[in-house]
């Protein structure tokens, strides 16, 4: 039986990257990330894990390090955030080209500059389409589940591609929650041993990571792209073992009181968890408005986007990031792609806010979706807006 | 066997008779891959896998050896072979290093030595690469490292590195009106690699094979870091002819531009004696195109220089200790 407990979820982060006993731990400090490698670290010297924990000089090593690890056969496990994920931005495609199945906890942080250690997701944007799988949590609890699922996909033999499990800087990241822990032999149970498909051993020798002609070049990302789209299966099936063994159900678009809605909101990440408290007050106005939470970043569920936009009339959907000079927030972009087939489709409004720390309150959810309703009709609804921000 | 009568037989002369008692007959970088005819890093390398043997995995940084050797869907390597990119050579190999030992703890793969041996150009090495190098040197891994030395950055096309020789034309320092080429002195990798008190730094050339097989062979049994600077002659990007690779190799060593030495446990050695007045370096410069352009002043700076450096080393061959001797000196 597993233990209930409260906990710093970076801390938490690193107990259930443990409980998963990843062979080597190869990480670089960082804010708000730093507790997660610090914790791991305490682990290992407490002999509580086996394995080879590696005090790399760089983010750039800290992923190298995990490629050669996990191409010689380990369980890997990484973790950063903002600065330290663009550090490793070389070796992030090769990653995924390689199919190494590498792990890492992203404790998302807004990109430099101005230099800024608090949250956005403008980190894990800027790595959108490197070919890792991307789950998005938005309290405690997921951080852990989604950690040991992450093994679980990442490592199965139809996936073999790397991923990343977003936690907010600070939002989560330091804040205790009470959450359940599985025990070890539950997560031993969930979580068979690592069988690479090939590994660096004089047994058996392979070449790993070929020179690629352009006769080649482009059947080998189609197949990444493949991969990465029929991970989607494995995912759903993992989530499904999970909320079998543990009770606990994970989705790729997560509803919370979408019954009867005519609108909704649409979060990634933890400002979902501030937008249920909102939604229960419009509720409690009588207002038929739902949340949607993104769960799965990539692969993107355009099916389940779909199918929970249907019947809506209006979608507001809130991005932590921007794409410059291009259509707004990242979130919006592909919810508006996932919709522009349907002939039913609600009219979209996409709001940039929470941008590096800015804080996140119950309030400025009810005015963003007031400000939606009282539709500015000069806009096109195809606009985006940053909301709270001063100059305009 | 095949002796003359009453004449003693010298190794080099009789190779042909010796090396096959001497030298694994195992190809493990085999032929087929596409260097330039006459490479003197694929030759360097070929001698490495021999030295080194079955049970090796080899970490190969980006450049002119991984490019020629693993042309997709072909490979040069009979040997377990990973390649990442171009800085992170040292990296990779540090996680290759960290999986084999713990893997091997656990009993999840045979219980046998299998050692990791990361493998660079200057470039990778010295320049974008020196930063992980450093790290995994400093962090102690069951490691050893080979850097192939070409003295510029060949598989872009010859551009300057930190290691291209004093006075060298390439493609991003080039001669002209304004410029002499290359106006810096060569990075000494090998001293910063002693400086991070591993065990063993030896360097070496693609034309001493047995020295350079034998520092291999050393080096793999270290149990730590090891770190080996290999002169690799690039008849390509030196602009001399490819039958001149094994020639141009000794007379750097000869001329004193590349002294051939190792350092084990802090005592510095010379492995390949010198003469006692060196040649001078003209010898060596005059067959290559990339110092043609050299005024007589400027091969004259160029050989004081190297003097100097020879003095240097001369100099910590004949004082340096090992540091087992000198803790014993120490009570
Ligand atoms: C980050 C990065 N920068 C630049 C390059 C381009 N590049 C590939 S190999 C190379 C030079 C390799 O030089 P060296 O390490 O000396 O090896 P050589 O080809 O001379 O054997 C460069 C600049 C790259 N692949 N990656
Ligand atoms: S350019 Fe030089 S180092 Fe590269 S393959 Fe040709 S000879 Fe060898
Ligand atoms: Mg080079």
């Amino acid at each position: 039986m597993g233990e209930r407990k409260g906990m710093e979820i970076a801390l938490a982060a690193a107990e259930a990257a443990a409980l998963c006993r990843p062979d080597v731990v190869a990480a670089y400090p960082i804010t708000p990330n730093t507790h997660v490698p610090e914790h791991l670290a305490n682990i290992v010297s407490e002999g509580k894990l086996d394995a080879e924990y590696i005090c790399v000089e760089s983010e750039h090593s800290a992923l190298s390090a995990c490629m050669g690890a996990s191409g010689a056969g380990a369980r890997v496990f990484t973790a950063t955030s903002s600065q330290g994920l663009l550090y490793m931005a070389e070796i992030m495609s090769i990653a995924s080209s390689m199919r190494l199945p590498v792990v890492m906890a992203l404790g998302n942080r807004a990109l430099s500059g101005p230099l800024n250690i608090w949250n956005d997701h403008s980190d894990i944007m800027s790595q959108r389409d490197t070919g890792w799988i991307s789950l998005f949590a938005s309290h405690g609890q997921e951080v852990i589940d989604m950690i040991i699922q992450a093994f679980r996909i990442a490592e199965d033999a139809d996936v073999l591609l790397p991923i990343n499990v977003n936690l907010d800087g600070f939002q989560l990241t330091h804040v205790v929650e009470v959450m359940d822990f599985p025990s070890q032999s539950e997560v031993d149970a969930f979580l068979p041993a690592y069988k690479p498909f090939a590994s660096l051993h004089p047994d058996h020798p392979c070449s790993m990571g070929t020179l690629g002609l352009p006769e080649i070049y482009s059947e080998a990302t189609k197949a990444r792209e493949v991969a990465i789209v029929n991970s989607r299966k494995t995912i759903l099936k993992v989530w499904a073992e999970w909320e079998k063994a543990f009770g606990r159900r994970y989705e790729p678009v997560e509803s919370y009181k979408m019954e009867g809605a005519q609108e909704a909101i649409m979060t990634m990440g933890s400002m979902g968890e501030t937008a249920e408290i909102a939604i229960d007050a419009l509720r409690e106005k009588g207002i038929p408005v739902g949340l949607l939470k993104l769960k799965l970043w990539r692969p993107f569920p355009y099916e389940d986007v779909r199918k929970a936009a249907k019947g809506l009339k209006s979608l507001l959907v809130l991005d932590r990031a921007v794409s410059f000079g291009g259509p707004g927030g990242p979130v919006a972009s592909e919810v508006r792609s996932s919709l522009y087939g349907e002939t039913d489709r609600p009219a979209i409004t996409n709001y940039i806010f929470g941008l590096g720390g800015r804080d996140v309150a119950v309030e400025d959810f009810i005015k963003m979706f007031e400000k939606m309703r009282s539709g500015d009709k000069k806009r096109s609804k195809d606009q985006y807006e940053f909301y709270g921000v001063r100059g305009e | 066997m095949n002796t003359l009568k009453g004449h003693p037989v010298g190794l080099i002369e009789n190779f042909d008779l010796y090396a096959p008692k001497l030298v694994d007959r195992e190809e493990y970088f085999t032929p087929g891959h596409r260097a330039c005819q006459g490479c003197g890093e694929a030759l360097a390398i070929r001698l490495m896998c021999k030295a080194l043997g079955k049970d090796t995995v080899i970490i190969n940084a980006t450049g002119c050896m991984q490019v020629i050797s693993s042309l997709y869907p072909t490979t040069a390597w009979e040997l377990p072979w990973i390649h990442v990119a171009f800085p992170n050579a040292a990296a990779v190999g540090s996680g290759v290093e960290a999986a084999l030992k713990v893997l091997r703890r656990k009993g999840r793969i045979p219980n046998r030595d299998v050692k990791a041996v990361a493998i660079g150009g200057d470039g990778g090495t010295l320049d974008i690469g020196l930063q992980a190098l450093s790290g995994a040197m400093e962090r102690g891994h069951n490691m050893l490292y080979v850097c192939f030395d070409n003295e510029a950055y060949m598989n872009t096309g010859i551009q300057r590195s930190s290691a291209t020789p004093f006075g060298a034309s390439t493609t991003t320092a080039p001669p002209g009106v304004a410029s002499m080429g290359n106006k810096t002195w060569k990075k000494n990798l090998p001293e910063i690699m002693a400086a991070h008190n591993i065990s063993y730094v030896a360097t070496a050339c693609n034309s001493y094979p047995l020295d350079f097989m034998n520092k291999v062979k050393k080096a793999r049994e270290i149990d730590g870091p090891a770190y080996i600077h290999c002169l690799s002659v690039c008849p390509t990007g030196w602009r001399c002819p490819s039958e001149a690779c094994i020639k141009m190799g000794r007379l750097a060593v000869e001329t004193g531009v590349f002294p051939l030495y190792e350092a084990e446990q802090g005592r510095y050695r010379m492995t390949v004696s010198m003469p006692e007045n060196l040649r001078p370096i003209q010898d060596y410069i005059k067959h290559q195109g990339r110092f043609r352009h050299l005024t007589p002043e400027q091969v004259q700076s160029f050989q004081e220089r190297t003097n100097l450096e020879y003095k240097k080393l001369l100099n910590k061959i004949e004082h340096s200790k090992s540091w087992a001797e000198m803790s014993a000196n120490q009570g």
